[in-house]
């Protein structure tokens, strides 16, 4: 007994040892190039902190989410080139799901022509480089563009321009009362969906529960603009002239052609991909479960919902996750078409205006690392959710 | 096209070199220069140019670089090891060319760089003259019935290249307007040119000389104008490194000596046969009065082999500058004996 007891502990230090050595030359590595660095930095008269991002940035940025002129800190610009980066990441991946989900499924079309089209779609955009396809949305589209006083006007309150997309901007009157009666909506609506549930499975009633959800979303809200005092009223994008042919619109939200393109660009290219992930889930997902499906009476959205998607899922998800990632990072190429990502305001702008290469690029990969971590925790909590469960 | 990956992935390298070379740069105050030594050793000097600017620093088809930018570089490469054309040039970014420097890719940087106090003090650089004075301007189409500053209007859109002193000026110079705008800065001058010819802001802002050289890759340069007003100014020079005192002397006093023998008529042609000349500012220049070079470790002709290998300044702002149809008229940039603000120290 002891003897053998013995003997496992031998093997357990046995694979310890190399483990250990690996740890410690990595360690050591990261303090001699730490420490190599801090010495040359020295040597050539270079400071490290992080000190500047509270220093005053004064550089303006085109567009940005929250209030920012150059009068703000280093550290809000870098906040700045955070939101850009999430927002048209966000709309990418949106726009990209969207597109890849129905050029998938348009893919296994029976009709050849929608077939056909799908197909030439994947293969065309998922083998041009990105960054190409990025300038091609900036620059030829954008050029056939109009300038202000041609613009392509959506019933004259939304406008298409040169020099962005124009359209009416929201002004809430109590907007936080409108924002938690949208909350309570989605509160019911889970009760009311849980109820539902338990009413299926004990006594087989089917109650209409979707109906039910949505006029519950929209009704507890509209109670909110007729008794609370919630108004919403809007204010029109207008023509403004700057000189004899220089011409802008003023008022309204502009939404810049840069991240118009790079949102195309973005939802364009890694749709392609997705659209192949989706086809492959749904090819997956074995013929004689379809069959099995339909023998015992469930018709053909049942089937699609109840049967082949959830399997499907399985398979499309974790693939889909490193599309996602790359749109994520992809992003990054913000920087060729002027839209005030991360990297062209932080990693560009700030640090060259600051010259502190070493500490602003180690923020920017730290940012990317956890902004990618985080869509691949959120992912896998969605892979299990959908997962096999073993009952 | 995929620079900004590229510029990253520089600057990242750039960075890693920074941390990975060993000991470097040399010991402040002594007579040693370990970038002269390794200069001579390599047998060329290591020069940052710009990625193609006319006048300044642009490289010809066959890839011969040219320019006043790169006239510096050669002249230190004539003083130091003899002959101008031992020059390795290398092309960088505005985002790159710090990091390049201070990290030892390159020894000196000729890349129309503007001198500001936080550059010269904050990160590890030194600035060791001007080589050209720029003020930044404001181009506009024509037609646009816009032609003083005081057009603007609020609402304007002004392209411009991003991390440049260009986009702080802007800022600076809207807001004693009290004009609001919309600043659009590409990465690439390129991308600034097609972006404003396309239409997508009302005016480009940047050097006037770039602005001027830049006009002529418009598609229709007759349909745009530079608007009178200067707006910053612009002291364009070379950098070495902080803390090699004497590699600093060498680059900032290979410069004055061009500009030296301007004043002095001496030129590429005449420099030799000066060496009988009375004056003795003129033998000193060329090498025939005085140990000037033995002061930072050179052999005395090192003045002479930049005169006669690179020209006098005015020969250089002639060939590059005034011939090639970007500033013929040299403003400021002209000799303090003829109007200009060119003026150095006496070498002696």
């Amino acid at each position: 007994m002891n003897f053998k007891k013995l003997n496992i502990e031998n093997k357990k230090i046995r694979d310890l040892i190399p483990q250990a050595i690996t740890v410690l030359a990595l360690l050591s590595a990261i303090i001699y190039f730490a420490t190599n660095a801090q010495i040359n930095m020295g040597n050539r008269g270079i400071s490290f902190g992080f000190g500047f991002l509270n220093q005053e940035a004064s550089f303006d940025i085109t567009f940005s989410m929250i209030e920012y002129d150059g009068s703000h800190s280093y550290g809000r610009a870098f906040l700045v080139g955070l939101l850009n980066t999430i927002l048209v990441s966000a709309i990418g991946i949106f726009f990209a799901t969207i597109m890849g989900v129905i050029v998938g499924i348009s893919r296994l079309s029976d009709n050849y022509l929608i077939a056909k089209v799908a197909e030439w779609y994947v293969e065309i955009f998922r083998n041009i480089p990105l960054i190409l396809q990025i300038f091609f949305w900036y620059f030829a589209a954008l050029r056939a563009l109009p300038l202000p006083e041609n613009a392509i006007s959506f019933y004259d309150i939304s406008f298409l321009t040169i020099k962005g997309w124009y359209v009416p901007k929201f002004v809430w009157a109590n907007f936080n009362i409108f924002l938690l009666s949208v909350i309570a909506a989605f509160i019911a609506i889970y009760f009311i969906n849980s109820y539902a549930t338990k009413q299926r499975e004990q006594f087989g009633k089917q109650i209409p529960s979707t109906i039910i959800s949505l006029a519950t979303l929209i009704f507890i809200p509209l109670t909110t603009f007729l008794f609370l005092g919630v108004s919403l009223t809007f204010e029109y994008p207008v023509l403004k002239q700057l000189s004899p042919t220089v011409f802008t619109y003023a008022g309204g939200v502009s939404i810049i052609p840069e991240l118009i393109a790079l949102a195309l660009a973005l939802s364009m290219y890694t749709a392609t991909f997705i659209a192949e992930n989706v086809r492959a889930g749904i090819l997956g997902v074995g013929k004689g479960q379809k069959e099995a499906a339909a023998s015992i009476g469930l018709n053909k959205n049942q089937i699609l919902k109840l049967v082949v998607m959830p399997q499907a899922l399985r398979i499309i998800i974790p693939p889909t996750t490193n599309q996602y990632l790359n749109l994520t990072k992809n992003s990054s190429l913000a920087a060729a078409i002027a839209y005030p990502d991360i990297v062209l305001v932080f990693a560009g702008t700030a640090l060259m205006q600051t010259g502190r290469a070493i500490e602003i690029i180690s923020i920017t990969m730290l940012t990317y690392l956890t902004l990618s971590i985080s869509i691949s925790i959120f992912m896998n909590w969605y892979n299990k959710k959908m997962a096999i469960k073993e009952k | 096209m995929i620079k900004s990956i590229k510029t990253w992935i520089l600057v990242g390298f750039a960075s890693l070199l920074l941390v990975a070379c060993g000991q470097g740069g040399g010991g402040a105050g002594s007579k040693k220069s370990k970038t002269l030594d390794n200069t001579k050793k390599a047998g060329f000097v290591k020069c940052g140019v710009s990625q193609g600017l006319p006048g300044f620093s642009n490289a010809d088809a066959s890839g011969n670089w040219s320019g006043i930018d790169v006239d510096v570089c050669r002249a230190v490469a004539a003083a130091v090891l003899g002959d101008a054309d031992k020059v390795k040039y290398t092309p960088l970014s505005a985002k790159e060319r710090f990091t390049a420097l201070t990290s030892g890719e390159i020894d000196v940087l000729a890349r129309n760089t503007t001198w500001t106090l936080s550059r010269d003090a904050d990160i590890g650089l030194t600035f060791v003259g001007v080589n050209f004075y720029d003020g930044q301007g404001f181009m506009v189409r024509k037609n646009s019935g816009i032609n003083s500053v005081n057009d603007f209007k609020n609402g304007i859109s002004a392209c411009t290249n991003t991390g440049t002193t260009t986009e702080l000026n802007m800022r600076d110079f809207f807001n004693s307007k009290n004009i609001s705008y919309e600043p659009i800065a590409f990465e690439k001058a390129d991308e600034v040119v097609q972006a404003y010819d396309a239409g997508r802001c009302d005016t480009y802002t940047t050097d006037k000389s770039g602005l001027a050289a830049q006009r002529t890759k418009m598609s229709n340069p007759d349909e745009h104008k530079v608007l009178p007003e200067t707006i910053s100014k612009e002291p364009l020079g070379p950098v070495v490194r902080q803390g090699d005192s004497v590699w600093e002397d060498i680059v900032r006093w290979s410069l004055n000596t061009m500009i030296e023998a301007e004043e002095y008529g001496v030129n590429s042609s005449n420099a030799s046969s000066l060496k009988e000349s009375e004056n003795p500012a003129i033998k000193r220049l060329v090498g025939a009065e005085g140990e000037l070079g033995a002061a930072f470790g050179l052999d005395n002709e090192w003045s002479l082999r930049i005169i006669e290998q690179v020209g006098n300044y005015g020969e250089s702002y002639k060939k590059h500058i005034a011939d090639t149809g970007i500033l013929p008229n040299r403003g400021p940039n002209e000799l303090w004996t003829k109007g200009g603000i060119l003026y150095v120290p006496p070498a002696r």
